[in-house]
């Protein structure tokens, strides 16, 4: 008893014969299945090649393009000569001329010796498996498909569209559950016998030369009505990327093939010698006889099928430029902004940073220039700080810096007298988590000795471009974490507001404060307020400020950390 | 896009393709091997201009990736670099001493020789100072990367230009003949780039790196575009518009995906920033055949004088293909 192979050959004929010739060493006879596109004159040349050897046959041509019923028509002439010509063959395995084995034919026909009842067929429901290409699951079996996809696609979506319009539904022939999976399979004599010899073939056979990737389906379904026991898995490792065309295999894959233990791998790059060298060679006995495991070589290809249809959140780059809202994460990871803070606590940076462990910059977007950590002139990815530069593209500066830093969370403070641009921006990014004091931007003008009518002025364009940046924040579309408060409202209990903040923000988390900033000394600071109400400016962003006196948040209390326990 | 809009690009690419057509008129044949040109081959065109020193390097990087055929013009050359490259068994060469700038920065007479030689083939436009940088590049030739590409229906690859610089002043970077450039300037930026659509031919434009930090920091619109697309599948209907940046039909543009995915893409290397820049700088702001009346040139001459340094304490030293994957610079896509 032993294993007959029914090979598609389309290309690389080259690479065909080698396969072949490895099989016939095997002692596995080969029924070959030439393109029809081929033309004679290779096919010619290709078949004198097997002059003389008894267990090489070629069955007739049919011309087999992707998704047509060549293929299975193929098939089936070929599986029709391969049982009539060769009777010890049990199982016929079904493979391509791109298809390579990877472990000793001896191997493959000892394990199928070992499950002489079993058929080797991937066969799923389509209301189970999510398999859709081109925008059809169960509509490849309701609909008819006399175009071809690949070179007629016009006519093959107008068609779809116009059934679909006119409400057509072919009946599925009585008996028949669709099922789908690999067309690459193994069948044991009995079950293909059962199904080319069916009475009820021709039936079969008209109905799904009109279904749309045929060779998908049709022994698939057919194994379901004769097979006593389906393995609904294929025992050749093809993985196939979100266009539903073959991953191809090439030579740097050798590791991962050879763990893989996969009995046949496909589809392989012709050109990877290598590949071809070390696999039909004769010292490939390395593999242990044990099951297939193409775990790793599934997370590869699944993963570069996450890249393809997902990619990296907040990249930006010449293969990836989302449309707005598509860009699954407009930055890479979660970053804070503080409003406020640093004019109302003396040396907040250095302070955030030592009780959170993370990068703290000053203003980013301050208009004079970027105000990195430590003021360096550059930063991660060599960002320049040059404020030019970054408000030539102000969205663009934040998720660079963002995707450069991956792995360090950022802080940064924003204020507005800062560019306004990115406001909108970071106020629609879940990764953004913004603390605003309102108002705070008041404390620096308060401390500066500046004429009173500069600063009443400035403290209209302030008030007035802050009030703006609330409105994005408060908008429903907002997806930042965002937490507000009033100056007065902050100043009342100022350490329980920035636990909370920190805390989100530490990675270790539940850390209690040990030190608290110091907060500016704001006595007078209601007067000059209420100065600038005197002025007809009604400074309404810090809350209700008492005038006089200064409010006793005074640093002895404000030390205390609030204790948790 | 409105059936007017199209019709209009229509019609420029079409004069684009009839004026290389008189421009042909502005090359003479020097060496022609065009005949060895099999219908597989990946075919590499190119415009040169006194780049001797670079040569040997080039032809060996791109053979060593599968290159087949260089079909290359020699514009006005004095160096000796033109016998060199006749020397060469798979050089086509064609010889000009028109002016660069009116013959599109010479995308006029490579448009013309990919028109007649190209058809069919994947080819590959560059710079001698671009060194193109692929997924898997240190283990699959070129021909693995055009074959997907063929088998997945993608006629073109996009790219970004990558400057690199040396570590100190430029005039340290002494680079000699026949060696790899990226030993004495292997550093690049690798994060400080901004990237826009141009909505009327669909392609992304690209800014930034050294160049626009150290050179345009000043008015960064100006910075020299990064985006570049030079590896097609050429049909002779196809046409540059504006060096290798875009291409018309405009669909050749698409290199990027639009819905969050990542589309395979690589990089060109620019290894310009050597010693020799600075002189060649000085040359080319005389000579006025650039683009924009040499304004980027100026900036470096200006840039020079002022004995600025390129590198910075965040630049990165380049290692392979993988380290501008991780980086975000370049993407595998789908192809694993």
């Amino acid at each position: 008893m032993t294993v007959g192979i029914v090979m598609l050959v389309h290309t690389s004929l080259e690479r065909a014969e080698q396969v072949i010739r490895h099989w016939i060493a095997g002692g596995c006879p080969v029924v070959v299945h030439v393109d029809k596109n081929v033309d004679d004159e290779r096919h010619d040349a290709f078949v004198s090649r097997f002059d003389g050897l008894s267990n090489v046959r070629f069955s007739k041509r049919h011309r087999c393009e992707w998704g047509t019923w060549g293929l299975v028509a193929a098939s089936q002439d070929a599986s029709q000569l391969m049982l009539e010509t060769y009777p010890e063959v049990r199982h016929v395995y079904l493979a391509s001329g791109s298809c390579l084995p990877l472990r000793p034919v001896s191997e493959l026909v000892s394990y199928l010796a070992k499950r002489p009842r079993t058929d080797f067929i991937e066969s799923a429901t389509t209301a189970d498996v999510p398999w859709t290409i081109g925008g059809l699951d169960e509509e490849r079996f309701t609909l008819r498909f006399p175009f071809s996809w690949k070179r007629q696609r016009y006519l093959f979506d107008k068609y779809v569209a116009l059934q679909r319009r006119l409400g057509v539904r072919r009946k599925i022939p009585a008996g028949l559950v669709p099922h789908m999976g690999s067309q690459w399979w193994c069948l044991t004599r009995q079950t293909l016998s059962a199904i080319l010899q069916d009475p009820e073939r021709e039936t079969y056979d008209r109905y799904f030369s009109k279904v749309w990737i045929p060779d998908e389906s049709y022994y698939q379904t057919l194994a379901r009505l004769y097979s006593t026991h389906i393995e609904s898995r294929s025992l050749t490792l093809s993985k196939f990327d979100f266009q539903g065309k073959p991953h191809i295999f090439y030579e740097d894959h050798l590791q991962l093939l050879r763990r893989s233990d996969c009995f046949v791998a496909r589809k392989i790059w012709p050109r990877a010698d290598k590949l071809y060298e070390t696999f039909l060679g004769d010292n490939a006995a390395a593999m242990k006889a044990s099951e297939p495991n193409p775990g790793k070589i599934d997370r590869i290809f699944s993963r570069a099928v996450d890249r393809r249809i997902r990619g990296r959140s907040g990249l930006f780059m010449q293969g990836r430029f989302p449309n707005w809202g598509w860009e699954n994460g407009v930055t890479a990871a979660p970053y804070s902004v503080f409003e406020g803070f640093s004019e109302l606590f003396e040396n907040f940076e250095p302070w955030l940073a030592r009780a959170t462990g993370t990068r703290v910059h000053g203003h980013l977007y301050a208009p004079d220039r970027v105000e990195f950590d430590g003021r360096q002139t550059t930063f991660a990815g060599a960002l320049s700080d040059s404020s030019t530069l970054r408000d030539y593209n102000p969205k663009a500066f934040l998720t660079s810096l963002i995707w450069n830093t991956r792995g360090e969370r950022q802080c940064f403070q924003f204020g507005p007298a800062d560019n306004q641009a990115v406001g909108s921006d970071i106020a629609y990014d879940p990764n953004a988590q913004i603390s605003v004091i309102t108002g705070a931007w008041a404390i620096p003008l308060f401390q500066s000795n500046r004429n009173f009518v500069d600063l009443r002025l400035e403290a209209a364009r302030l008030q007035k471009i802050e009030s703006d940046h609330l409105d994005h924040l408060r908008s429903i579309h907002a997806k930042a974490k965002i937490r507000i408060w009033s100056l007065a409202e902050f100043i009342e209990s100022p350490m329980e507001a920035l636990q909370t903040v920190i805390d989100e923000i530490s990675v270790a988390g539940g850390r209690r404060l040990a030190e608290a900033p110091r907060i500016i000394d704001l006595s007078g600071f209601g007067q000059f307020l209420q100065n600038l109400k005197n002025q007809g400016m009604h400074p309404y962003l810090m809350g209700d400020f008492p005038v006089d006196p200064a409010p006793q948040n005074a640093r002895p209390k404000a030390r205390r950390p609030y204790l948790v326990r | 896009m409105g059936f007017w809009q199209s019709y209009r690009l229509r019609l420029q690419r079409k004069r684009w393709r009839i004026r290389s057509l008189r421009k042909r008129r502005e090359l003479s044949l020097f060496v022609d091997r065009t005949e060895q040109i099999e219908p597989d081959d990946i075919l590499l065109f190119s415009t040169i201009r006194n780049e001797d020193i670079r040569l040997p390097y080039f032809l060996k990087y791109y053979r060593d990736l599968g290159v087949r055929h260089f079909l290359l013009v020699d514009n006005d050359s004095d160096d000796g670099g033109a016998e060199y490259l006749a020397r060469q068994p798979d050089v086509s060469l064609w010889r000009t001493s028109a002016s660069y700038k009116r013959a599109r920065f010479g995308m006029d007479w490579i448009t013309w020789l990919q028109r007649k030689y190209a058809h069919g083939h994947w080819t590959l436009v560059v710079d001698p100072d671009e060194f193109l940088v692929y997924p898997f590049c240190d283990t699959r030739p070129l021909k693995a990367l055009t074959d997907w590409l063929d088998a997945s229906s993608i006629r073109s690859f996009g790219t970004m230009l990558i400057d690199m610089y040396p570590k100190g002043p430029i005039e340290s970077a002494e680079y000699e003949r026949g060696q790899d450039p990226f030993e004495v300037a292997p550093w690049f930026d690798s994060g400080n780039y901004t990237i826009s659509r141009n909505h009327k031919f669909g392609n992304l434009w690209i800014q930034g790196g050294p160049r626009a930090r150290v050179f345009f920091r000043d008015e960064p619109e100006r910075a020299p575009a990064l985006n570049k697309i030079p590896l097609v599948k050429w049909d002779r209907r196809f046409t540059y518009v504006h060096s290798t940046h875009m291409l018309l039909p405009r669909g050749l543009n698409l290199v990027y995906d639009e819905w969050g995915g990542e589309k395979v893409s690589g990089a060109l290397l620019h290894a310009k920033f050597l010693q020799s820049v600075t002189e060649k700088a000085r040359e080319e702001l005389e000579r006025k055949q650039h683009f924009a009346n040499s304004k980027e040139y100026k900036a470096y001459v200006e840039g020079f004088e002022r004995r600025e340094e390129i590198w910075c304490k965040w630049s990165e030293k380049y290692i392979n293909w993988r380290q501008l994957e991780i980086l975000g610079l370049m993407s595998k896509g789908n192809w694993a």
